[in-house]
């Protein structure tokens, strides 16, 4: 194929808006914990820019994009080997391969970093710094092959997932809720107390999100055309109904519509949107976002229900919101947006594609819960004392305790 | 020489001060505390979970004052910071057994 212009650069703008939404959803998270924490959780995020990026070039961009097997690519890009000369297997792509490179590279940071919502205010630097290297490898990897490489099993079954519902969100909300199991929940919860120490910060966080989403699910069309623009629509208006959907079953069932349900809201409904962005239209991604949103208020208050503390609530919307969005596609996927795609349910597809959905989501919770799990409960075992911090460490806050310093100075005697 | 401890909702602390330098103080002390009485704290909903937050803010007026104006100054600070709605807070007053102006070195009522 040859190389388009148009197409290029939106696919490299585009890199930068999913680049963006890293420290976006530092900020999200970072306001909701408590203020002895806020250095952790941006440094956790953060360092995914650092660590993803270089075990890409290394390893992980060749293992998921480059190579035949139904289940794992091979290592033939790896060390950056003929990147910018070599297509990613099965694609033929009107943009460089470098920019293909670039982009996909950006979701790798994000996955693990949507992690750091659940693990928040307990787990070591040692720990999670091991974890997000063993998690790109052994995780991400493989699941991003299975999915968006057109040699990995899912894709060939016919799964659809335009822009990471089950790479993305089933498999970081799966692994925040495999990872919490072992780690325990933090000191004193649910009987303390533990609220937001910035909602300015999560909302400013939540609109970043929103911003660089138009990148993630309209640059999934890899190309600057029409499909694209459906796509930003598609992905505007499920998150706009989504805050709509939060807030009216917040607001019956506790009285207020608050700004963390405006900013919940509208996150699970571009999380629900990202499968479905290049493969419906029309009214479509209101009422995925309406359903998701109201879905994903009820799913936040599972943890209470089943005792698991996911701290920031990654399982309620990312999971939840992953699976809402990767199962509804099976009804709402209408062919005619979109020839690679298929007819959901009710544009008289039959169930035929809502079943590979559902094999794809349950593909992605059984490996990624049980890798996970290994993961951190082996290095639960080898880390001296525990992958989690001690309960003193945990009391004076991972800032102080972790990486020395201090989230906000005020000059106080 | 007494001191008089107000503890009064956030909003009445200008009145209550513009109210007692009517009265002749020279000087009072105010500090951000926390804490609860009969109004017990309030409820936040956080993603449909309820916490309770028992301690609400307040500011507490210190204010050092000779023995014979200690009832002139609680009345007025008690009609100033009164709504009449729970929450008001509480006055009291402690003896004191010393004062010393640090610039100067004078002490008793003459520090006041």
């Amino acid at each position: 194929m040859e190389i388009n212009t148009g197409d290029t650069a939106w696919v490299l703008a585009s890199a930068a808006l999913v680049l963006f939404m890293t420290p976006g959803l530092a900020l999200f998270y970072g306001g909701m914990v408590r203020s002895k924490n806020i250095l952790a959780m941006l440094m956790q995020n953060f360092f995914c820019m650092g660590l993803v990026s270089v075990i890409w070039a290394a390893l992980t961009y060749s293992l998921a994009f480059h190579g035949t097997g139904k289940y794992l690519g091979d290592l033939d890009l790896a060390w950056m080997r003929d990147v910018a000369t070599t297509q990613p297997t099965g694609f033929a792509l009107t943009i460089p391969p470098l920019a293909f490179l670039a982009f996909q590279l950006m979701f790798a940071i994000i996955t693990p970093a949507l992690i750091t919502g659940a693990i928040a205010d307990r787990m070591k630097w040692l720990g999670w710094v091991l974890f997000l290297a063993l998690w790109a490898i052994l995780v991400y990897a493989p699941v991003a092959h299975w999915v968006f490489s057109p040699a990995g099993w899912l894709f060939k079954r016919g799964a659809l997932d335009f822009a990471g519902g089950t790479v993305v969100h089933v498999n970081a909300g799966i692994a925040a809720l495999a990872a919490v199991l072992v780690l325990g929940k933090r000191k004193g919860w649910p009987h303390h107390p533990m609220p937001p120490h910035s909602l300015p910060f999560t909302l400013l966080g939540a609109g970043i999100l929103w911003f660089g989403w138009y990148g993630f699910n309209a640059g999934s069309a890899l190309a600057g055309n029409a499909l694209a623009a459906q796509a930003l629509v598609n992905t505007h208006m499920a998150a706009a109904a989504a805050m709509l959907g939060w807030l009216i079953v917040e607001r019956l069932k506790s009285g207020h519509a608050t700004t963390l349900g405006a900013a919940s809201g509208l996150v699970a409904g571009l999380v629900a949107i990202t499968p479905c962005a290049g493969f419906v239209a029309g009214m479509a991604p209101i009422y995925i976002g309406l359903i998701a949103g109201a879905l994903c208020y009820l799913a936040v208050s599972l943890k209470f229900r089943f005792g698991y503390d996911d701290s920031l609530d990654v399982v309620g919307v990312h999971l939840v919101g992953g699976i809402v969005g990767s199962l509804l596609l099976g009804l709402f996927a209408d062919v005619s947006i979109n020839e690679f795609g298929r007819d959901g349910v009710f544009l008289d597809g039959g169930w035929g594609l809502f079943g590979d959905q559902l094999v794809a989501v349950g593909a992605t919770i059984v490996y990624s819960f049980v890798v996970t799990f290994a993961i951190v409960f082996v290095l639960d075992k080898v880390i001296p004392g525990g992958i989690r911090v001690t309960e003193e460490d945990e009391e004076t806050g991972l800032d102080q305790t972790q990486h020395a310093e201090t989230g906000y100075a005020f000059e106080r005697v | 020489m007494k001191l008089i401890v107000g503890i009064v909702k956030p909003f009445k602390v200008d009145d209550v001060k513009e109210a007692v330098k009517e009265l002749g103080v020279q000087g009072l002390t105010v500090s951000d505390v926390q804490g609860f009485g009969r109004q017990r704290g309030h409820t936040e909903v956080y993603r449909g979970a309820e916490y309770e937050i028992d301690f609400v803010p307040k500011v507490k007026i210190e204010v050092l004052v000779d023995d014979g104006d200690v009832d002139r100054v609680v009345q007025k600070l008690v009609e100033t910071a009164r709504t009449g709605k729970i929450g008001d807070g509480k006055v009291w007053v402690v003896p004191v057994e010393g004062v010393t102006r640090i610039r100067t070195g004078e002490s008793g009522p003459d520090a006041l």
